[in-house]
């Protein structure tokens, strides 16, 4: 599992990549609340173009950081799921949620 | 039906067992040449329910979990993960989508992702003994036209 991030303007970009379990999960969270929380971007960008398996830790994950970027009133984007995990999101409702990003195709079930 | 192989291994509940226990099931279901979304159904669901015994089932301590595979001759891959952890007081509600226990980074739908990737999923559960749960997965795609 590695993370990287990279900052512009307003947005923090975070590429994800590797495997998303429980045993992950919380290396990666604190490693993206601390960039978060330490400049409120306006924009999360969470990219799962690399992310080779995820169970519902990932949704965890993703609700959590939703929440977090609510709380100063910023956005979350999700970017780079494949059918497979938006269909996972979907249980949480997040498809519901103004998280996808520009480009993304909503139709690809 | 008798198993027509069959395996069970043990591990104690440390959170890098839930990859360990993601390999065991792909290399078991290897040998029935599922199709990439049937192994990944697989993997997943069982990520889920052992993920499980390491949160809920020792919540503070480490303790064991079994892992049982089997399969049968009509394709059907089962798969029994037990703990001996405190378990589940009301099964339906623990088995409610969003319905969580947990602290704010679970977001209650490990039972739902099982639901959605396999076609049977059972939970038998005493409080303060432990939890099995049952999962089964018709594995038909190249199964059958193996046959
Ligand atoms: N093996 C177990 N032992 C004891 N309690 C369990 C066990 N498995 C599940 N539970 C209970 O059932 C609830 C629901 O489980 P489920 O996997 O659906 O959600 P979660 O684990 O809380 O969150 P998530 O899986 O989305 O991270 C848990 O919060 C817990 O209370
Ligand atoms: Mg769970």
């Amino acid at each position: 599992m590695t993370i990287q991030t990279t900052r512009s303007e307003d947005t923090l970009t975070v590429h994800l990549t590797g495997e998303l379990d429980h045993h992950s999960a919380a290396g990666w969270r604190s490693a993206i609340d601390r960039e978060a929380i330490c400049c409120h971007p306006k924009r999360l960008v969470l990219d799962f173009s690399d992310v080779t398996f995820m169970d519902s830790s990932g949704i965890g994950l993703v609700m959590g950081r939703y929440k977090l970027m609510r709380s100063w009133g910023g956005d979350l984007r999700l970017g780079g799921l494949s059918p497979r995990l938006r269909q996972m999101m979907s249980l949480a409702g997040i498809d519901r949620l103004p998280v996808w990003e520009e480009g993304e195709n909503h139709e690809t079930y | 039906m008798k198993p027509i192989n069959e395996m069970k291994v043990q591990f104690p509940s440390r959170s890098v067992n839930e990859r360990l226990a993601r390999s065991v099931v792909s290399a078991f279901a290897a040998g029935l040449d599922p199709t990439l979304d049937e192994l990944a159904d697989l993997r997943t669901a069982v990520s889920e329910a052992v993920t499980n015994c390491i949160v809920h089932a020792y919540p503070d301590s480490i303790g064991k979990i079994s892992l049982q595979l089997r399969l049968f001759t009509d394709g059907r891959l089962s798969v029994k993960i037990t703990d001996w952890g405190v378990g589940i007081d009301d099964i339906k509600q623990a088995m409610t989508p969003l319905y969580t226990s947990g602290g704010e980074d679970r977001a209650g739908l490990g039972f739902s992702v099982m639901e959605s990737f396999c076609d049977r999923v059972r939970v038998r559960s005493k409080a303060g003994h432990g939890t099995t749960v049952t999962l089964d997965k018709y594995i038909l795609s190249r199964h059958t036209e193996a046959v």
